[in-house]
This record gives structure tokens, sequence and C-alpha cells, in this order.
């Protein structure tokens, strides 16, 4: 091969994609990195902020412990809950199972801190539930507030994950391997802990390392119903806008810290899972089986009772949104009408066009680079695009709020100052999501043949144009549907963005946010709402791409 | 179209794994050439590399004049069809078909035209607007045969093609793709490992091992005069036994342990005394009905198969071979009985002991 062969279109799409992750991602990561040890004030080599935050007196590593605890907590929770729903939900005949899960997926796509929000107005000090059963019944509810209350709107917001993973696996069991083990003796529950969950394994892995990282990263959901009990993500925020005094850099030695125990529990993950790792397909589904009468009725009791639990709240902050208010905004009145939305509508404008054209802008940059860099990493194997598929997985363990306050180090001065606009978000989102849609679109092409590229290219089509016209066609459909799930995240995002956005840019979601900081809990409830019908279409759009395919996480 | 394709001293390597050492082949114009051999044997791989989808580590491959090397597969006017045939499946049967037409960016009205012949000539015009997923295995293939011939290629170039069709289908195919190539005159290069199918199909056949081209003739050559023990076993079934060679009345023959066979056909290199490998098929063998003379055998085995009956049968030397007999009216031959058999001397092949050469002379026609 002559060495002017070698630079083709592919070549030069690579080193892109390389400046850009080494601009966007691993410059900011490094100024990270290096304020940690930086004295703000010198300059300075030092290891005094990493000393602050293990100060056995003043320091900050109970917060750790706190987010740990919680995390490991809701782990546990959403897996006793999620697991079994799953098992029943495949073994039985379940009434309305289409709606049902409808209903779970919805479940899953709503905004975190949202859920926490609700769970607050139904129970916090002032809630709706509180005042009721205080005037009925005399009795004070204990406070929903510290760990209780972040384990509640964790495990009740967390659970459908593990039920959808936990479900994807079973469908993959084939029947005969119940029929075989219960040819053996092996029943019932013995069965369900002997066979189904070994089977099940590695999703259900998967499924809690999920769900400890999104516990661990979370940062509305403690900040909305923490309150003293502190986690990390809120600490590192606080120390960067400055409720008690910013520190930059001690935020960052925080963040450098978070960033390692992420990537040691990844680690543990990805050595565990392995040795569950086999792969089974099933040719003959699980029958489902019709329950007796009392057992059906506790699963449906069950089953429908989680829905409730984790989407009611929801609803009742539509409801809420209706309630008139004062002039404040702070106080209720009797009566309803569209007060609110009237009151909200001047912000609302603004936030649905940041929406849309924020996160649709960063949608689109994620699906083109998920494309080119699958294409990549599954056609095109060599150094630099190992290097880039790597570099592609990092933010995968990397906290939302790590990811903002690195954006912020990397890009409010210098040559390139990005603070403020728009650009910043979109790249923050961008690197966030980016993992998730590269992986399921690398998943589609190993599923293409490489003939079909090759017989574009026999019939005389050139690499460019094989791309254009067969292999994005061709994974068209697979990353669709997994760009309207990325599509959910990028509009509920809040952990990153929440340090990134200013009045020009801020989204739907960071709207809710800041009237659930101001105290307007009805003029927020109406902004969720809009948010909330924002996820209700991109689920009915999602069911009509997605068709009877299945759902990918 | 009608190019000659000529290839010298070529070389692949994956990494420091050389899977092609030193290859010379020329295929004539308008030639049906089959690569045969087990797989692994490199045979798809030197495909790959005539289609431009395999790097060329050495030598020299030629389409006609025009050295192809660094050519662009886009740009090296093959048809190609897969095993697994690579149809668009976003794409109906026409526009599969008129794929290669439309980014030669010929006139509309010569696409259609062109894209209708072809879908004709492979009988899938009732299927013009379906899409490929509600189509069998069968119209599958004959898709990509079409879309593969519309571009009216200087090579067609076949990997397997038939390798996921049912046996019925097979055999219905690979008359199909006779014909067309046939009436097209197009040079085609076809890759299998299923040597009925490239004895079905081709003008000549080079029979791979390794890397290594063990023998390039037409189909009749190869399963009559195999240039090796390799090729022997691997084209047909054969029955290999170490014998020595004897002189009996001047004349060199084989010895089966007393039974002389004799062969006016070896080569110099054979001198009497030698241990060589005697390949005599299973329909070389012939059960005699005397009691003297012959190989004396048992029957171990007999299976009958309608036109023909099977024995695995035991020599008194020892080896276990296996003959193959028209059926007679009456009574198979029982397990346990004894028989002698005689070889058809003309037929059998005779190599050197470690069978790597044939010591039939090589001006033995066939």
């Amino acid at each position: 091969m002559t060495k002017a062969k070698k630079w083709d279109m592919w070549v030069i799409i690579s080193l892109a994609l390389l400046g850009l992750y080494i601009l966007f991602m691993l410059y900011p990561m490094l100024k990270l990195l290096i304020n940690s040890v930086r004295d703000e004030s010198t300059g300075a080599f030092t290891w005094r902020y990493f000393e602050q935050f293990f100060d056995p007196n003043h320091g900050y590593a109970y917060t750790l412990v706190n987010s740990f605890k919680v995390s490991i907590a809701a782990t546990v929770v959403t897996l006793i809950i999620g697991v079994p729903m799953a098992y029943l939900y495949t073994m039985y005949q379940i009434r309305g199972r289409n709606f049902l899960m409808v209903m779970i997926i919805l479940c899953s796509m709503s905004a975190p801190f949202l859920g926490a929000y609700s769970w607050v107005l139904l129970l916090g000090r002032g809630g709706t539930i509180t005042k009721l059963i205080k005037a009925w019944f005399g009795i004070r509810l204990p406070g929903i507030y510290g760990f209780g209350g972040i384990l509640l709107a964790l495990s009740t917001k967390l659970f459908p994950l593990v039920f959808l993973y936990v479900n994807g696996a079973l469908k993959n069991v084939d029947n005969s391997l119940l029929e075989a083990s219960s040819n053996m003796g092996c029943k019932g529950l013995k069965r369900f802990f002997k066979v189904v969950i070994p089977l099940c394994m590695p999703s259900i892995l998967a499924a809690g390392l999920m769900v400890f990282m999104r516990s661990l990263a979370d940062f509305g959901t403690p900040r909305m119903i923490g309150e003293g009990y502190m986690t990390f993500p809120v600490v590192i925020y606080q120390q960067y806008v400055g409720e008690v005094g910013t520190n930059y850099n001690f935020a960052a030695a925080i963040a450098v810290i978070a960033v390692i125990i992420t990537a040691v529990i990844f680690l543990l993950q990805k050595w565990s899972s392995n040795k569950f790792s086999f792969t089974m397909n099933a040719l003959h589904p699980i029958e489902r089986q019709k329950p007796g009468k009392l057992a059906s009725v506790l699963i449906h009791v069950f089953l429908y009772g989680m829905v409730v639990i984790s989407y009611a709240p929801q609803l009742f902050l539509v409801y809420y949104s209706f309630h008139n208010v004062s002039r404040t905004g702070n106080i209720i009145k009797p009566g309803y009408s569209f007060m609110n939305y009237r009151t909200v509508w001047p912000d609302l404008g603004p936030a649905v066009w940041n929406t849309l054209r924020i996160c649709g802008g960063a949608l689109i940059i994620i699906i083109i680079m998920a494309m080119l860099i699958s294409y990549l990493v599954v056609r095109r194997r060599n150094l630099v695009n190992n290097v880039i598929d790597t570099m592609s997985m990092i933010p995968y363990i990397i906290p939302g709020a790590v990811i903002g306050i690195a954006m912020i180090m990397g890009f409010n001065s210098g040559s390139l100052v990005l603070t403020g606009t728009a650009w910043i978000m979109v790249i923050a989102m961008c690197i966030r999501r980016m993992p998730y849609t590269i992986r399921s679109s690398v998943a589609v092409l190993q599923q293409i043949p490489i003939t079909v590229e090759e017989a574009a290219a026999s019939l005389g089509a050139s690499k460019f144009k094989t791309f254009w016209k067969i292999t994005i066609p061709m994974m068209f459909n697979g990353v669709a549907a997994g760009a309207i799930m990325t599509w959910v995240t990028l509009i509920t995002e809040l952990s990153s963005s929440v340090m990134l956005y200013s009045y020009k840019t801020i989204t739907l979601n960071l709207l809710v946010y800041v009237l659930v900081v101001g105290g307007t809990d009805a003029r927020a409830c109406a902004a969720s709402t809009v948010l909330t019908l924002f996820t209700v279409f991109t689920l009915v759009l999602y069911m009509r791409v997605a068709k009877n395919k299945e759902l990918s996480l | 179209m009608n190019v000659e394709i000529k290839i010298t001293h070529a070389l692949k390597k994956f990494g420091d794994n050389v899977i092609i050492p030193d290859l010379n082949l020329n295929i004539q114009p308008g030639e049906f050439f089959t690569l045969l051999g087990p797989s692994g044997c490199g045979k798809t791989t030197l495909l790959r590399m005539i289609a431009g989808f395999n790097s060329i580590e050495g030598g020299d491959f030629y389409f006609g004049d025009r050295r192809i090397n660094d050519l662009d597969p886009a740009k090296r006017n093959i048809g190609m069809v897969f095993q697994n045939y690579a149809i668009f499946p976003h794409l109906n049967v026409r526009n599969n078909v008129a794929f290669g037409l439309k980014e030669r960016k010929l006139p509309k009205q010569q696409i259609i035209a062109q894209t209708d012949k072809f879908m004709k000539l492979m009988h899938i015009d009732e299927y013009a607007d379906r899409m490929p997923d509600r189509l069998s295995g069968g119209q599958q293939q004959r898709v990509a045969l079409a879309r593969a011939l519309a571009i009216e290629p200087d090579v067609l170039l076949m990997d397997e093609p038939l390798s996921n069709l049912d046996a019925k289908l097979r055999v219905e195919m690979r008359e199909v793709i006779k014909e067309i190539q046939n009436d097209l005159g197009i040079t085609t290069v076809y890759v299998t490992h299923d040597q009925e199918e490239a004895m079905a199909v081709s003008d000549r056949i080079a029979v791979m091992n390794a890397g290594v081209i063990q023998q390039i003739g037409r189909p009749k050559e190869l399963y009559q005069r195999p240039a090796n023990l390799f090729v022997a076993t691997f084209i047909g079934r054969t029955n290999v036994l170490q014998k020595p060679l004897a002189r009996q009345n001047g004349q060199l023959a084989v010895d089966f342990g007393g039974y002389l066979v004799p062969m006016p056909n070896l080569s110099d290199a054979a001198r009497a005394g030698d241990t060589v490998q005697a390949s005599v098929r299973p329909e070389e063998f012939v059960i005699t009905d005397g009691k003297e003379g012959g190989i004396e055998a048992m029957v171990e085995f007999s299976t009958f198969l309608g036109l023909n009956t099977h024995y695995l049968v035991r020599l008194k030397s020892g080896e276990r071979v296996e003959i193959i007999q028209e059926s007679k009216i009456d009574d198979i031959l029982e397990k346990g009985s004894t028989v002698r058999l005689a070889v058809k001397g003309e037929k059998i092949n005779v190599f050197t002991a470690d069978g790597e050469t044939t010591l039939i002379s090589a001006h033995q026609e066939v």
C-alpha cells in the first residue's frame, strides 16, 4: 500500500474525534486534577485539600460514607423489589401487562429530583398527607428528610431499571431450563434462587451497578430531601456555588476522590461480572402460567402497587399545579385554575426553546459521533481508534457534578471561554451521555455483517457513499430507539447543568429546579407538568419507532 | 468482459502468520475457475485479495494488463456474491439490483432497462418491489447474483454462495449459476469446500491446502490422476494402502500381499523394493467369485444404498477398506463371509512413501 492511500476519510475522522476528546474531555479533567493539588492563592503544589476532606474533625469524609450508605441501601432495596417483579411479570399471566410495562418505562423516565420533590410535597413538614393525618388522627408523622427520604425517593425512582434489565434477561431464558429443573425436583422458590437468579446474574449485576452509580452520583435527590444528611455531590456543588463559601480547589479535590471511588467500583463490577459471563438464547421463551386466585390478587397488588407508589407522586405534582396560590406563589389558596401556568409562562417559553435547542443539539451531536465512533471501533480497529473507544467510555464512571466542575475549570478562562454559553451545556451533555449511545450503536453495528458493506464497495460505491447509503440506513432503526431514551436523560439532566446554566440557557428541568429551590411550589409543579408531558410524548414516539422491539437501556 | 486473471508470487500475512506463502495462478478469459479446499486453506483469503477486501503483502495481481494490487475495490469492476448474500436489507429487490448501476451514474432509462434484464434473467422480476426480508434463501441468492451481474463486471467472484441453501436448492442453483456463466462467458472465480459442487460447475479447479495450490486441473484429472495423496483423499473417497513395489516379468507392480498388480504407467522415480502409498478408490476394487488369486478379505459390514452397495472389508494383511459395488439382484454378501478382491490396475494411483508426489508418469493421458 502506498502512503497516500492510508489517508482516507476515516483516518481524518479518527484524528478529528481524538482531537475533540482531548480538548473537551481530557483537558478539563486534567485541569481539575491540577487544581485539586494546587494552592488557590500561591499556586504551589499541596495535599491540603485532600487533608481537609479527610480531616477527622472538620472534614467531609462522612459525606462519602453517607453516599455509600444510601447508595448501597438503594441498590439492595431496588433489587429486592425489581427482581421479583420481573420474575412474576415473566412467569404469570398479568392483566394489562402491556400497560404495566409502559407505566414502568414511564417511571424510569421521570426526572430524578422530581420524585424526591413530590415526596416532600406529600410527606414533608408541610406535606399534604402530613397535614391530613395530623388533622384526622392528630398524629405527627416522623420526618421524611434525611437517609430515609433519600432511600425512599431513590428506590421508587430506580427499581424500574432493575425490572427492565432482569425482564430482558428472563426473555432469554429457555422454558426447557425451567422444565428440566422441575423435572429434577427443583420447583417454586427453590428454583427461583437456584436456577432463575443465577441465570439472570449478569443482568442483575449490571442493573445493580447502574442503580449504585446513579444513586452515588445523584445530586437532585439528596439536595431536595436530604437536608442535614449530606452526600458528596451536594458538597461539590456547595463548595462550588458557595452557599457556605466557595472553594474551587477543594471542590476539585472532592471530585477527584469521587472519580477514584467510582472507577474502583466499576472495575470491581467488571471483574465480578466476568465470572458470570455466558450467553443465552431462548428458542422457547418462558410460558406464562395462570396463578391461583389468591396468588393472582397478590401478584397484581404487588406489581400495580409498586407502579402506583412510584408514579402517583408525579401525578400529584400535576394536580398541585392547578392549585390557586397567593401572589408570591408560596401560600395555597382555595380553588383551582391555570394561574400558575400563566405566571410561569414568560419563563416557560424560553425554557422550552432552550430545552429543544440545547438538548436537541446535544442529541444530534451524540448520534452523529456515536455512529462514527462505533464504525471506527467495530470496522477499523487500530491504536488511535482503541484510544478513542477507551476515552469515550471514561465519562461512564464520572459523576455529573464532576463533569460540570471540570467543564468550568477548563473553559472559564484562557483562549476558549465557554462558561455561560449554551455550548458548554451541550458539550457536558454530550460527554455524559455519549457512552450509552456508543455502546448501543456498537451492538447494532456488530449485528450487521461486514459483507454488506463489501458488496456496496464491489458495486463501485466509495467509502463515504457506502457509509452514507448502506451503513447508516441499516444502523438507523437500532440507534434511533437508543437515541430516544438518551433524549429523556438529556431533558432531565440536572447534576452537571446546574453548575453550567445561565439565565440565557435555562432549560425546562432547570426551571423546575430553580422554582422548587425558590419555594414557589405550585409554579414549580406547573413547569414540571410541562416536563412530564415531554417525557410522555417521548415515550409515545419511542413506542412508534421501536414498535414491538425491546427497550434497550 | 472476458479478462484474464494473472497472479504471481502472491503473499498473504495476518501479522506474523503467513496464510499464503507464494502462490501463482493463471485464470483464462471466460473460464469458470474454482478454488477448492478444506476450511482454513486460504481459498477465501485469496478470493478477497482478488476482490480487494484483503491487503496484499506481496506479489502481483493482474486483470488482463491492468495491475490491481493498489486499486480500490470500488474501481476493480468486479461482481461479488457473498456467502450470506449481503443483500441490502433496507432496499427492495429492484434497488438492490440497480445499486451498482446508480453508482456508475448511468442514464435513468439505461438503469431501468439493465435492471429489468437481469431480474428477468434470474427470474426475480415478479419480486421487484419486495423487501429482502420477504424473500426465501434461494430468491435472495438470485438477487445477489443479479446485482453482481448487472454491472457487467470484468470478473465474477463467488464466495461459497450455496452453502446456506438446503441440499435440493443447492443443486438447482449450481445449475443456474453454471448456465448463466456459460451464456455470459464471464471470467469467474468460485470458492467452495464442497468437492461435488466444484466438480459440477467448474472448467478447472485449484485444490488448495495450507495456502498452497496442490493441483490445478479439470475435474476428471483431479479425480482420476491426483497429483498427490492430499488431492487423492480430498477429492472423492479412497483407500490408502502402504504396499511395496515389486518387479514381475521386467515390469513394476504393486504387491498387495502376494497379489501383484502390474503398473506399466509408473515414472522413472519408481523402483522395485520401495514402499509406496497406493490409492485405490472404492469402485476400483472388484469382488471376484474365484477361490484363487486376488486379495483375501472378510466382509465386516454392508450397506445397501439402492444403486450401489457399500462394503467394509478387512484385508488379510489387516487393513480395513471400503468397496462400492453396483447392487446385484442376488443376496448381499453376509457379514463374516470371505471374499477375494481384484484391483483395476489402470485406474489406481501410486504415490511416494511421503505422499507428496505421484509416481504415475506425467505423459499418462486421462
